[in-house]
């Protein structure tokens, strides 16, 4: 590379750059949405292509993982390009409609899920959902010998033997649940016999990998990982098995994954569109059908073959409204040191 | 005697600097306003935000067991890390460029590579070889074989730059080899070493996605999960400001390191290059040793990323996208590169030529965005931009800038590092000759720098190019890099779909080092040949 080329290769590639940009935008219109997406993107990317040919509104799509986009919201404020976001859990939901931040769903949107799982304020509106369970090592634990409560987890026989992701957005609710069921000394009882127990894993994808290869033995985690887990390492890598807590067991819990519309929205008809499509049958069943694993929400749609029907496996103990954003579970973890 | 000798010394200074003669050229200043500007954002940002916290929650923040706990591990990992990336990092390179090692040139693309590597694909990489492999020895590894290119790269720069004259007069006044290397080649490339140890101080210090993986809590940890959970930033940036306080200790110590000191040639004539170093009866050994640290470095991770293809269930083949997305990482990644080597060159030359409290505070600066975790910084753009350049909001143009504040560090090192070598007094030649500051720039010491700019803008791309965080808050809506495809598909577990993407991170981050190295032996071949 000679002297005088690096100047000319610096000015060429910032121009490149600028014209990239120019493709990327594109003029407001009505027949135009912007979404933060938290959810996982290929899921997402199946619902935008069959809401863009059902309405014929263009979505444009922002995916992060949704902790960072509830906080580029919060600071983005009133001028937030955002029109819908979508995430996997409803805590970051819940901070947003403390901000004052989400305007009020439709109520034909909200009535087509069970009402247990939307905002109590009718903030956001549930879409899809996940149940709470444990995933075990199949050659190293029967069936026979699981807990049918969550609580035991906190026992020291499973010294060693556990493994737990207590920074997931999927683990506060647990806490929550404990506390809101057993009260609060039972909750810190528990996290404090996990912390004896457990191995600390930064993510539940992590803690299902590490009980399909026997690191650790067992781990709380939400049923639809393990079922991604083995379609990435095919049934014939697979050496663990979901379990399920017995109905009404703070552990049976179910996390929903929510959308809701901003307030400062400049699309609200095609915003309030959007989130009537997520919950209709043709939503619903795109849901179904996708190798997410999530349950669809909307009675009468099944979910993916082999995962059972939600209703009639687990009766919700607690809805999502009533585990709130987090934040109490959250004061209990950095009390005990886990965060 | 000696400290009014010093005073005047000083005064002289002054007067100089005062004076009209030496009037900074208006190019450069501005240079560094503008750097001033950037760096001060974040920072602001920062401050503002810590600010609405009360005095009690701060306290409840800071003041808690975990704290620290997580603040002695990011200490005793920063200072094992440092270390071990300075030798491994200056020995590698004195191999490379000072040895007649065969296949040097290989070598220096390979050496570099680690740096490319996404810090998830590394973590996952010794993971899957070693399911067991977490805690303390495990994090210094891991990170060690990723940082050291940090030292590696600006140290092999300035090795090709040294004096070989100078050693020759050292060896013929009776030092043996090692005295020589440390008395005299480790001085003159002292400031490329310190400046290499500090980015990687300073990159540990902010560093949290490798950590994860092997379990190894550090401070960032506490600032991630007042974010992630607490949806915090008032929270998150309280506990920010201890990293600052820390990267400000690091600055100052290493000011104080640094010295006044650092080798620059007086001769005027044409640098004498050193003879290669025949390694004979040492040439198996030093290839083990390059082939061992290579094969973890490198070889691990990219057989993390194979078995992924091999054997991942959703490796389908990648779609035409991956095309786009590599067209926007090479563009996004050289438009940055280019401006942090062009932001870094005054910046430098200031701190440098007019050396005095304002440039040298100035120079500190443009190290702290090395010390900060992405998301505060892209965060301070979001707010920033949103309430006064809402047109520049999620733009190619602000992706850009947030790299390039995001790694002005690295091109700083770069350049500062062969600015030190290149001798001021040919500049006055120039200068006496009659020549305009812009001439004497262009034609004395742009060639001078050359090499050192090369590996600014090498640094600066191969960071850019894996960069995740900002550019996810940043980038315009609908736009892919690499690295976003990549972070999408493995956080839904479609292993085998992301393993092409971190490929080509891997990839085009050898395409700077490879030109850089081509370089670097064209300009010893015009020495030698002289």
């Amino acid at each position: 590379m000679h002297r005088s080329k690096l100047p000319f290769l610096s000015l060429l590639s910032v121009a490149c750059a600028m014209l990239l940009s120019s493709c990327g935008s594109s003029a407001h219109s009505a027949r135009e949405l912007t979404l933060y997406n938290g959810q996982h993107e290929q899921t997402t990317a199946l619902l935008v292509a069959a809401f863009e040919k059902a309405t014929g509104i263009a979505v444009k799509v922002r995916s992060a993982d949704e902790a960072s986009l509830g906080n580029q919201i919060l600071q983005e404020g009133s001028s937030s390009p955002a029109d819908v976001f979508y995430t996997e859990n409803t805590p970051v939901l819940e901070a947003l409609r403390e901000h004052g931040l989400l305007a009020a769903v439709a109520p034909s949107t909200l009535a087509a899920v069970p009402r247990s799982y939307d905002s109590a304020e009718g903030s956001w509106v549930g879409v899809s959902a996940r149940v709470s369970a444990l995933v075990y090592n199949t050659s190293k634990l029967a069936p026979a010998q699981l807990p049918s409560s969550i609580l035991e987890l906190a026992d020291p026989r499973w010294k060693g033997k556990l493994g737990f992701a207590p920074s997931e957005t999927d683990f506060q609710p647990l806490i929550t649940a404990i506390v809101k069921l057993d009260g609060q000394a039972a909750a810190e009882r528990w996290l404090k016999g996990l912390q004896a127990n457990g191995t600390v894993y930064p993510d539940n994808e992590t803690v299902v990998s590490q009980v399909n290869n026997g690191e650790s033995e067992l781990g709380p985690i939400n049923h639809y990982y393990w079922y991604r887990l083995r379609d990435e390492v095919g049934r014939g890598d697979l050496n663990s098995a979901l379990h399920y807590y017995a109905a009404g067991d703070p552990g049976d819990l179910v996390d929903v994954s929510g959308a809701a519309v901003l307030k400062t929205s400049t699309h609200q008809a095609a915003a309030q569109a959007f989130l009537a499509f997520l919950v209709s049958s043709k939503g619903q069943e795109v849901l179904a059908h996708s190798h997410s694993y999530e349950y669809p929400l909307r009675p009468g749609v099944a979910p993916a073959p082999g995962l059972a029907v939600l209703s009639t496996l687990h009766p919700v103990a607690l809805t999502p409204a009533e585990l709130g954003d987090g934040s109490e579970a959250l004061e209990l973890e950095q009390k005990l040191g886990l965060l | 005697m000696r400290r009014l000798a010093a005073a005047e010394t000083t005064q002289r200074r002054w007067t100089r600097t005062l004076s009209g003669h030496r009037r900074w050229p208006l190019v450069s200043a501005a240079g560094g306003v503008l750097v001033t500007i950037l760096v001060l954002l974040p920072l602001v940002f920062l401050v503002v935000q810590a600010q609405q916290s009360g005095w009690s929650e701060a306290k409840h923040l800071l003041l808690r067991h975990l704290v620290v706990v997580l603040l002695w591990n990011s200490v005793r990992l920063t200072f094992a890390c440092t270390i071990l990336c300075a030798v491994l990092g200056v020995g590698a390179a004195w191999c490379v460029e000072r040895t007649a090692l065969p296949a040097r040139r290989l070598w220096a693309v390979l050496l570099v590579a680690p740096l490319g590597i996404p810090d998830f694909v590394v973590g996952f990489g010794w993971v899957s070889l070693e399911p067991g492999l977490h805690g303390y020895l495990a994090a210094v590894m891991i990170m060690t074989l990723s940082l050291y290119p940090l030292v590696f790269l600006p140290v092999r720069t300035a090795l090709s730059r040294v004096d070989g004259g100078l050693e020759e007069t050292a060896r013929s006044l009776g030092l043996g080899p090692w005295q020589t290397f440390l008395r005299v080649t480790l001085r003159q490339i002292w400031p490329a070493v310190l400046g290499g140890c500090l980015l990687v101080t300073l990159g540990l210090l902010a560093e949290y996605g490798a950590f994860e993986i092997v379990r190894y809590q550090t401070f960032t940890v506490a600032i991630f999960t007042e974010f992630k959970l607490g949806f915090d930033a008032v929270g998150a940036c309280v506990l920010s400001l201890v990293l600052v306080l820390l990267s400000v200790a690091v600055l100052a110590g290493e000011l104080l390191l640094r010295g006044r000191g650092g080798a620059v040639r007086s001769g005027p004539g044409a640098r004498r290059a050193s003879p290669r170093v025949q390694l004979g009866r040492w040439t198996g050994p030093v290839l083990i040793a390059l082939g061992a640290l290579g094969g973890l470095a490198l070889g691990v991770p990219m057989g993390s990323l194979l078995y992924w293809v091999l054997h991942g269930g959703s490796s389908t083949l990648p779609s035409t996208s991956i095309l786009g997305a590599l067209a926007h990482t090479a563009a996004y990644s050289a438009a940055a590169a280019a401006i942090a080597t062009a932001l870094a060159v005054p910046v430098c030359a200031q701190a440098l030529r007019h050396r005095n409290r304002l440039t040298i505070l100035i120079e500190r600066l443009a190290y702290m965005p090395m010390a900060l975790p992405g998301l505060v910084i892209a965060l301070g753009l979001v707010s920033f931009t949103v309430r006064y350049a809402f047109g520049l909001y999620q733009s190619s143009f602000e992706l850009i800038v947030a790299y390039a504040i995001l790694f002005l560090p690295l091109a700083v090192v770069g350049v500062r590092a062969a600015m030190g070598q290149a001798s001021p007094r040919l500049e006055e030649v120039g200068r006496s000759l009659g020549a305009r500051p812009s001439t004497v720039f262009r034609r004395v010491t742009l060639p001078l720098i050359a090499p050192g700019l090369a590996a600014a803008f090498a640094l600066v791309f191969i960071s850019s190019s894996t960069e995740l965080t900002a550019t996810l808050l940043l980038r315009p809506t609908g736009v892919n890099t690499l690295a976003t495809q990549f972070w999408s598909y493995t956080s839904d577990f479609s292993y085998g779909a992301a393993a092409p993407y971190a490929a080509l991170m891997v990839a085009i981050s050898a395409v700077p080092a490879y030109l850089l190295s081509r370089r670097m032996s064209s300009v010893a071949r015009m020495a030698e040949a002289r």
